[in-house]
């Protein structure tokens, strides 16, 4: 397995470099082969490397060292790899959902003129992701780290002929730096402490007992800081949404399955020191659960197709963070699983709407695709099932797993995240039927079914969100069913809370969710079907602008801090710096003004001064005058 | 032989002619001419001030490389009378006349 595995992230390297360089010599279909092909190859190797990884309780994580990054006196730092039962697993999402999404973009970009440029990016944005999950210790992660992100500002600015575009573009730049800081300093925090960035020589140390709590308080909450900013959690969150302003594929790829999961990727990875800081998981909890409920009302007044499904995002990464807090960490990477497969599906679905309605993106001038895009249709009905958590999809188990970990470890969480679970049924299905249902709204439009490119991967994703639940059967129904658990019980403890719960209980908690989902879907029917939202007043106008969090940053961030420039430039920059430099030079023009009135011209004068400069001189030096 | 304070006066004099000369005259050919006045009187004092040496040392070669000096600076100051009265006749065509106070343009 060491022979191939530095194949994977390399190819997609090498992608990156092929199509970068030959992006205007090299045809489209040459491009769309190279691009998506390396990804294909990387997923093979990664099936591979997921069938031969060492897994299961007691696993020894492979090490493969490449070479050292840094090496003097002290620190070293190797570029080597990590290869464990996550690391196998995330290998899989990102090649696998990776090489779906390269597919389809073949399709949707194919007008593009950007169309090498696009696809060496994805490539890059590949290469990097791998190294995050791959890399041995805390610095590759942060290279991976600030690669995605650059590669995500890249891509959402890709098409940067539009303002508001390259303005989604830094703000999601500007946002991440901040989490960025978080991780930079718990790197530097981390290494005072244990003396070493490896994820297995920090982790050993932990059971000696000699690190104190205040510092593993302060790292995990600095580490938590960098999650919530990739991660897009509270208070950083409100860069995902416009971060749609990407091609769609990107936001299937990035801003849904994969880089925004590194959050998640990281505290589970951590989860040994997240386990020692209880105050840290508390925050966590509250964080995921509070960003959970308000972006699921955001979403349930949002008429443009992506935001709906960006909103969601952000909504469901606060579920996964709600269970990272109560210790249930198999059953954040569960949903991050799950979630991949079925937030990728709604996304190219929308991506296909919008292809099909010709970059039209506000639904309530959709409705009634049902009978134009019946494919689109299929699959996008499989992922709102498989979303809304109705078994057996796949979104049922692993969301099951998380509320029952929250109804054990706090009840208050447990009820915000039951709400908004039916919360998520409702925008759901308000976007699948003002999407699909009744009768298209718009005249002048002839919406078309997306060319083969699309639709295949739209069905594979649709089969991998009906069947991508099964890897974590909960023993309510089998014994010992729990693959998932299982495979990465070397990585993670299994939480053992799950296993204090009586069948009785849990199948009360499933029924009551799941009646009220289908009361919301129901609601959800009656209200959209075919109907588009009234004009917002009161509380639903709250909704619909976002709870003003844009505003409120703009106010109590944005505008002091500009206001803070601002006196600056006038009081420090005007009056201080330029009066000084000024004065400077204004001074030195007085004073040549009344020394420039002995420069006559008249040569005789400069002599005679001459001779008495002399005398002077000779005098000083013969008779010392001074 | 003749004492060396007669040389030490004819220097000085010389040299304080050359002096008033450049410090009261406005032509600047007699300028010039005045600023030579000046070295040769200073070479005069180097010739003499070598000759007492070499007397007091008959028989050596002290004092030789004085009067040597001198015949170096006549070559240099040759030279550079050379360089003075060519600047000379640009000054005039410039501005035909060899007053040194038209040379005030720089002021302006």
């Amino acid at each position: 397995m060491e022979k191939y595995i530095w194949l994977i992230p390399l190819l997609p390297l090498l992608g990156f470099f092929i199509n970068g360089l030959g992006r205007n010599v090299l045809s489209k279909n040459v491009i769309s082969l190279i691009g998506s092909g390396v990804v294909f190859i990387s997923f093979i190797f990664s099936v591979l490397v997921f069938m031969n990884v060492p897994s299961g309780a007691g696993a020894e994580p492979l090490i493969i060292h490449g070479f050292d990054i840094l090496n003097f006196n002290s620190i070293h730092i190797p570029f080597s790899f990590q290869i464990d039962a996550l690391t196998s697993l995330f290998l899989l999402i990102i090649t696998g959902i990776g090489f779906l999404i390269h597919v389809y973009s073949a399709g949707y970009m194919h007008l593009d003129e950007g169309f090498g440029k696009f696809f060496s990016y994805l490539n890059l944005f590949i290469f990097f992701m791998l190294i995050l999950v791959m890399g041995s210790n805390f610095f590759m992660m942060f290279i991976g780290w600030e690669g995605v992100g650059l590669c995500s500002f890249l891509l959402i600015g890709f098409w940067f002929k539009n303002r508001d575009y390259v303005g989604a573009a830094k703000k999601a730049f500007i946002m991440n730096r901040i989490g960025d800081v978080g991780f930079l300093l718990a790197m530097f925090w981390i290494y005072k402490e244990f003396g070493t960035l490896e994820y297995t020589e920090v982790f050993a140390s932990l059971t000696t007992g000699q690190i104190s709590a205040f510092a593993i308080g302060g790292i995990t909450l600095l580490l938590f800081l960098a999650a919530t900013g990739k991660s897009a959690q509270i208070p950083l969150f409100t860069w995902l949404p416009d971060a749609m302003a990407g091609p769609t594929p990107v936001s299937a790829l990035i801003h849904a399955a994969t880089m925004v999961t590194a959050g998640i990727f990281l505290i589970t990875r951590c989860n040994e020191l997240f386990e020692l800081a209880p105050f840290t998981k508390e925050i966590i909890a509250w964080i995921g659960i509070t960003t959970s409920l308000v972006t699921a009302t955001i979403a349930m007044r949002q008429n443009d197709i992506k935001k709906v499904l960006a909103y969601s995002t952000v909504s469901q990464l606060g579920l996964m963070f709600a269970s990272l807090g109560m210790g249930a960490y198999v059953a954040a990477v569960f949903h991050v699983m799950t979630h991949a497969f079925f937030k990728a599906l709604l996304f190219l679905g929308a991506g296909s709407v919008i292809h099909g309605m010709n970059n039209e993106q506000d639904m309530s001038k959709m409705g009634g695709l049902k009978k134009f895009m019946p494919t689109t249709h299929t699959t996008m009905l499989i992922g709102c099932i498989a979303i809304a958590g109705i078994p057996p999809l796949s979104g049922f188990f692993s969301k099951d797993e998380m509320l029952l970990s929250m109804f054990l470890g706090n009840k208050a969480v447990y009820a915000i995240g039951f709400i908004v679970s039916v919360l998520t049924s409702f925008y759901m299905f308000r976007l699948y039927f003002m999407t699909f249902g009744g009768n298209l709204r718009q005249e002048n439009a002839h919406p078309h079914e997306s060319p083969k490119s699309m639709t295949i991967p739209l069905t594979i994703l649709a089969i991998l969100s009906i069947i991508g639940g099964f890897v974590g059967i909960p023993e309510l129904f089998m014994q010992n069913a729990h693959r998932l658990n299982q495979f990465l019980s070397g990585v993670v403890a299994p939480h053992e809370a799950a296993h204090t719960v009586s069948h009785l209980t849990e199948w009360l908690l499933i029924g009551a969710l799941l009646a009220c989902v289908s009361v919301a879907i129901f609601i959800a029917h009656k209200m959209y079907n075919g109907k588009v939202d009234q004009e917002a007043k009161g509380f639903s106008k709250v909704l619909e602008n976002k709870w003003y969090v844009d505003e409120i940053y703009q106010a109590i961030i944005v505008n002091p801090v500009m206001g803070l420039g601002n006196v600056l430039k006038q009081y420090v920059e005007k009056s201080g710096i330029v009066q000084t430099v000024a004065g400077v030079g204004s001074f030195s023009y007085y004073l040549s003004k009344n020394i420039k009135t002995i420069q006559t011209g008249n040569i005789g004068m400069y002599i005679l001064l001459m001779v008495i400069g002399i005398i002077t001189g000779l005098g000083i030096f013969f008779f010392g005058m001074f | 032989m003749i004492p060396i304070s007669y040389y030490l006066f004819l220097s000085l004099a010389l040299f304080t002619i050359g002096m008033v000369g450049v410090m009261t005259r406005r032509n600047i050919i007699i300028m010039l001419m005045c600023v030579e006045l000046m070295l040769n009187s200073v070479n005069l004092l180097l010739v003499a001030f070598s000759k007492m040496h070499h007397a007091k040392n008959l028989g050596t070669e002290a004092g030789i490389d004085g009067q040597m000096l001198v015949l170096f600076i006549m070559v240099v100051a040759a030279a550079e009378v050379a360089i003075g009265l060519s600047i000379m006749i640009l000054f005039y065509r410039k501005v035909h006349n060899v007053d040194v106070q038209s040379l005030n343009r720089l002021k302006h």
